[in-house]
């Protein structure tokens, strides 16, 4: 059903890399997890010092090979999904709605202020307020960085410049990393945010369509 | 209206069925040997691995022995023969001695393991390129396939053996390979990742068809290709 006034706020590219991206980023952090298990360290072998003790219940995959076949296996549809949105974007001239420019820097502030501490709702006459484009464009600049820190580990040899100017091996190891804390934060603010705005802003993910009453 | 375009993205819901181990093995076995395809066309036959100067080098007490059963399989190094067979002009025994004929190549490089760790080493050895012309392997093998006196076992493509940094290595450090890192010969490929690097070298097979044992890692689930 379709209240009078819905809106079109989801085309259906849209809508399609998000949910490629959903899934395929789950399981790119679970299978991540489960190899970064296998030498929690960004140093030297020997001597080896653990940064964090991993629990397994967070580890997709089994072991190292079956994460790893995980891994090899989502990233292409992970970075394929990542381009596809990326280049629709761009193509449709829809990625000024979500892109963060010099113009909202002003407005992040009130929103903050309106979210944290009661401030007063700032009037939105765009799609998104300049804190949800700020989220979106870090959260996209993120999946970049994971995707240019994957090649560079997957490859360190064939694309050495890659490794050269993100500092060194065990660098991008960190930096792959750090891209996918980042993502990961990402996640509960935005789970949490669609709680909040309620069933016709989520629904309008799968079909598209959102209701304006 | 609204609902067509809801059916638009059922397609995804065939995600699910990932959850199913019967579905989701054959699928990443897919996606692995998809990966390894294109790690295959991407590869450069002439392009070069860093290599680094002594000072960058990892101490010799801190590179790592790894191993995946026994540490020091017991070579009998006065009786040891690289048996080498298949598409090969010259099958037979090598001896040390023969394969250290061949020009000696030293290099600083870096040893990957796919657990994340790296190390910078000193390895020396002759080129296999040049031992497949000894040897006189068939210009159109497309595999070499090595077993090692610990029963380990792995196999390489002929482009990432063929390549110029690619040795069958026998010293580390300058010093004749220890126990723990493979003596008398181990192959090291700065291209490949650490389970790549067969030690304790026994049987050298060159081939045309991949048999069943792939390699050791390989059987379990690692990716064939395991280049860098």
């Amino acid at each position: 059903m379709i209240a009078p006034q819905a809106r079109y706020e989801h085309p259906y590219v849209v809508r399609l890399c998000h949910w490629l991206s959903a899934i395929s980023l789950s399981v790119m952090i679970g299978s991540g997890i489960e190899i970064f298990r296998a030498f929690p360290s960004f140093g030297a072998k020997i001597p080896q010092h653990d940064l964090v003790e991993v629990p397994s219940w967070l580890a997709f995959g089994g072991w190292l090979g079956g994460a790893l076949q995980l891994h090899l296996t989502f990233m292409w549809l992970f970075a394929g999904s990542g381009a596809l949105y990326v280049i629709y974007q761009i193509w449709s001239r829809n990625y000024r709605q979500v892109l963060f420019a010099r113009p909202d820097v002003r407005g992040v502030w009130p929103v903050l202020r309106h979210y944290f501490f009661f401030g007063p709702k700032p009037r939105v006459v765009e799609s998104y307020n300049p804190l949800q484009k700020l989220a979106y464009t870090t959260a996209i600049v993120l999946g970049m960085l994971s995707v240019l820190t994957g090649v560079a580990l997957y490859k360190p040899v064939q694309f050495q410049w890659l490794v050269w100017l993100l500092g060194g091996f065990q660098w991008v190891r960190f930096e792959h990393f750090v891209a996918m804390i980042g993502l990961l934060s990402f996640i509960p603010g935005h789970v949490v945010m669609v709680a909040i705005h309620g069933w016709s802003n989520f629904a309008s993910m799968f079909s598209g369509w959102k209701s304006e009453a | 209206m609204s609902r067509r375009e809801v059916l638009k993205l059922s397609p995804l819901a065939l995600a699910s069925v990932l959850l199913a181990d019967r579905v989701r093995e054959p699928v990443v076995e897919a996606g692995l040997r998809f990966s390894d395809w294109i790690s295959a066309r991407q590869f450069g036959a002439t392009r070069l691995a860093e290599t680094f100067a002594d000072t960058q080098l990892t101490p010799f007490g801190t590179f790592p022995y790894n191993y995946y059963d026994v540490l020091d399989p017991e070579v009998d190094l006065e009786s040891w023969t690289l048996s080498v067979e298949g598409d090969v002009a010259r099958p037979g025994e090598y001896t040390l001695d023969q394969i250290k004929s061949l020009p000696h190549i030293t290099q600083n490089t870096r040893h990957i393991c796919i657990e994340g760790w790296d190390v910078i080493g000193n390895f020396s050895g002759v080129r296999i390129s040049d031992f497949l012309e000894l040897i006189g392997a068939s210009p159109a093998a497309r595999f070499i396939e090595v077993e090692c006196a610990d029963d380990y076992y792995t196999s390489i493509d002929m482009n990432a053996a063929r390549h110029p940094q690619s040795l069958l290595c026998y010293e580390m450090y300058g010093k004749p390979l220890d126990a723990g890192h493979g003596a008398p010969l181990r192959l090291q490929m700065p291209t490949k990742l650490g389970y790549k690097q067969a030690k304790y070298l026994v049987t050298f097979r060159v081939s045309n068809v991949l048999g069943p044992r792939r390699g050791y890692w390989e059987d379990l689930g690692y990716s064939w290709y395991g280049g860098v």
